[in-house]
């Protein structure tokens, strides 16, 4: 902040994430609105609470443990970072204001916002049957531990998995989708399904959303915030001399978050024409059911998103569609050969869409550089398929299934039977009744 | 006195780093916090077997 074009930069690049956060906020709010939409009356205020108190539980432990995790593991398990992670520990001096270091508390919530996302993803899943406080401690294990450790191995400008796997996900397919979908699935798996999804024969019942209109505007907001996410995944404005890698003259640009060229122009392009591929093909397979039909840009979207700083807007719009179809058919698949009740469809959403983008990517990209530094792999369907198999399964999966395996064995994952077939709102609405009849009995006795 | 660094703004701008109480305390607050957090579970899981027991006896005593 020594010199004017020194603050311009400074203030831009501040200000710049900063306007992401609210956009990203929006992700949230759409998520809530769409959980509430699908859970039936009974478990209306519980269902908005378990995903609403992601909000400062996420918060606080990224802050108390998952911004150092992002900085200090790059090549963990080999190494750990002390030098960088010191920096970004909670009692560090740039965690709080200070006005040497202006652009930590923004960045820092860029990326909170992200895990956020990958708790609430979770979270529609699993409604109207796990226990609010078991899926909070899960909240914070995907939101603030296990993505992270992902996105400091794969979603970091020096991580592991960039360097010698030359893997490329510069929007998040799997970072943030297939992770947080596997790490459903790992719950799932272990929770079981709603009371009466599934016939005797095994037949899967249809349970409908309460709302359906208040389920498709919450898609649409989350579409909306989806913006602010791609944007935050981009370093708005940067000279080779910084990025200190292969990149010659003095052209500066914006990059991904692996510092390599792209343009906020290539992301809008591919995230509008990838959201359409989802759309038109979604619309078809389930024959313009609404809540498929919204889902479906989005999982066109999160397809398409490990290449869209690269993919020409038709591959991106392609590439969406390819993605709805597989996605929307192992949904099927899934639920009636193994008997899983995902209530919003966010395993294959986000799940088995962000997977099948990350290989896609693999295919489509085969052979760009992975990073403007020297050494660093280049992309490959094999290193992409690794990358896929290590977000979904090894980073979402086993860590989900985990921790819902030790929940439950000390009963503290699933709620009773009595509490399912009553509903979790049970008091709350006992409390509202007997308010209600205790003013209506006022009323009455006014009129006398 | 200030419980922050500063008790003036007659200063070069370049010097001044963190601006908030109590600096050189951090561990202390971030200890608290982290105690705070943990105990706000432990009170959740209570709070919530409380109200299922609740609802698992209107139950029982609706199906009797």
């Amino acid at each position: 902040m020594d010199s004017n074009i020194n603050a311009l930069t400074t203030v831009f690049t501040e200000f710049y994430y900063w306007v992401t956060i609210p956009l990203m906020f929006l992700i949230h709010v759409g998520f809530c609105m769409y959980e509430v939409g699908a859970s039936r009356r009974r478990n209306h205020i519980h269902t908005l609470m378990k995903n609403s108190m992601i909000i400062p539980l996420v918060t606080i432990t990224f802050y108390f443990f998952g911004w150092w995790i992002y900085w200090a593991f790059p090549n963990f398990p080999a190494s750990i970072d002390w030098a960088m992670g010191a920096a970004n520990t909670p009692w560090s001096e740039n965690m709080g204001p200070n006005l040497e270091d202006r652009i930590t508390g923004v960045f820092w919530a860029a990326f909170l916002l992200f895990s956020w996302t990958a708790a609430s993803i979770v979270s529609g899943s699993v409604i109207e049957r796990i226990k609010s406080s078991a899926f909070w401690i899960l909240a914070v294990v995907i939101g603030s531990f296990a993505w992270i450790i992902d996105a400091s191995w794969g979603w970091h400008y020096a991580g592991w998995m960039v360097e010698y796997l030359g893997y490329h996900d510069a929007y998040a397919s799997g970072v943030i989708h297939a992770i947080a979908g596997g790490f459903a699935l790992g719950i799932l798996v272990v929770l079981g399904p709603r009371l009466g999804k599934f016939a005797a024969d095994g037949t899967p019942r249809d349970i409908r959303p309460h709302n359906p209109w208040l389920v498709c505007v919450g898609l649409f907001i989350i579409y909306a915030g989806f913006w602010g996410f791609y944007v935050a995944c981009n370093v708005p404005l940067i000279d080779p001399a910084t990025i200190g890698g292969e990149i010659t003259g003095t052209t500066w640009s914006a990059t991904t978050i692996y510092l390599t060229p792209t343009s906020l122009s290539a992301i809008t392009f591919n995230f509008l024409t990838s959201l359409s591929g989802g759309m038109l093909m979604a619309f078809v397979l389930s024959k313009g059911d609404a809540f498929w039909t919204y889902s479906g840009g989005l999982a066109g979207i999160i397809t398409a998103s490990a290449g869209n700083d690269l993919y020409h807007p038709m591959q991106a719009m392609i590439i969406g569609a390819i993605g709805v179809f597989i996605a929307y058919k192992m949904h099927f698949y899934v639920e009636r050969r193994f008997k899983l009740d995902d209530a919003v469809g966010a395993v294959a959403v986000h799940g088995y869409a962000g997977f099948v983008g990350l290989v896609i990517c693999g295919f489509v990209l085969w052979g760009h550089p992975s990073s403007p530094y020297a050494g660093f792999a280049e992309i490959t369907p094999w290193g992409q398929l690794a990358g896929a198999i290590i977000m979904f399964g090894v980073l979402g999966f086993l860590p989900g299934w985990i921790v819902a395996k030790i929940l439950n064995s000390f009963g503290m994952l699933r709620i009773p039977k009595e509490v399912e077939l009553l509903g979790l709102d049970f008091a709350t609405q006992q409390e509202q009744q007997a308010a209600e009849d205790d003013v209506r009995k006022a009323e009455d006795a006014l009129m006398k | 006195m200030s419980t922050t660094n500063i008790t003036s703004w007659a200063v070069d701008l370049a010097d001044v780093s963190v601006i908030y109480p109590f600096a050189g305390h951090e561990v202390l607050m971030v200890t608290i916090g982290v105690i705070g957090w943990l105990a706000w579970h432990v009170w959740c899981h209570r709070w919530e077997k409380e109200d299922h027991e609740k609802i698992i006896a209107e139950y029982h005593k609706r199906n009797r």
